[in-house]
């Protein structure tokens, strides 16, 4: 069931943002910015979890993953050490993605030439 | 001819997409994405014995990485035409713009060219990332105390 849960939700993600592509002038970079902004809301209902739970790692591939990761790394910093830990906190779980496209990036930047 | 028929010209002779079959294969493709997703992960966990936070962000790290070497490689924007949406959306989207924007600007040098612009794009991901979450954090605490 995780898998089909995986499919649907990753491909209506794909699907709302290919419409809104498609039928107005925004960019795929308007779009991305707006699907992070979302998953901090659906993080702040608790319902980023909930979908997490029936589909999985699937779940966690969109970019709407990284707004959830934020609100609730904020969140347990809060938790932690109150205002502080929000500012101590709110970079932490995201580390990974952010880190791993930095070191990627610039490993490849420095190896391979633009190609037009 | 005026402008308006000038633009009626145009929009008769510019390419028309088929916006159905595009948000066909963005759904499709999409969902694939999350399916291979999962499936990696339970590959990765059962193979490493990993925890299923460990495993998930290895998986996220193999997905980066191609999407680094693919971007890097040239093939990338070719795929987005052919998967549309279903490849931007996923974590492979954000690795892609950094990636596309440090090649881009390759040329001016190590500081003002990648340093100043690989989050060209992927900056705005982390600023309203970061201020949405931080904004929803005060307000969760404000309303549950």
């Amino acid at each position: 069931m995780t898998y089909l849960y995986a499919f649907l939700f990753v491909g209506l993600l794909c699907l709302i943002a290919q419409i809104i592509i498609d039928n107005t002038t925004l960019s795929f970079g308007h779009v991305t910015s707006m699907y992070v902004v979302l998953g901090t809301i659906l993080g702040f209902f608790d319902l980023y979890d909930k979908i997490i739970e029936l589909a999985g790692a699937g779940a966690s591939l969109p970019i709407t993953s990284f707004g959830n990761l934020l609100y609730h790394a904020g969140l347990d910093g809060y938790l932690q050490n109150g205002i502080l830990g929000i500012f101590q906190n709110l970079l932490t779980t995201t580390s990974a993605g952010i880190t791993a496209t930095i070191i990627f990036a610039f490993i490849m930047t420095l190896i391979f030439k633009p190609k037009d | 001819m005026n402008k308006e028929q000038y633009q009626k010209l145009v929009k008769k002779h510019t390419p028309k997409e088929n916006r159905l079959i595009n948000s066909i294969t963005a759904f499709v493709f999409g969902g694939l994405f999350g399916v291979l997703a999962e499936a990696l992960m339970q590959i990765l966990r059962k193979v490493f014995d990993l925890t299923i936070l460990d495993a998930t962000t290895w998986m996220m790290i193999i997905f980066i990485f191609l999407a680094c070497l693919l971007t890097a490689l040239g093939v990338f924007d070719k795929l987005v035409t052919f998967f549309k949406s279903s490849i931007i959306i996923p974590i492979t989207g954000f690795a892609h713009s950094v990636t596309s924007a440090a090649l881009d600007y390759k040329q001016d040098g190590l500081i003002q060219g990648i340093g100043s612009n690989c989050f060209k794009m992927a900056g705005s991901v982390i600023l309203y990332g970061v201020i949405s979450a931080f904004i929803l954090v005060i307000i969760g605490v404000l309303i549950y105390g």
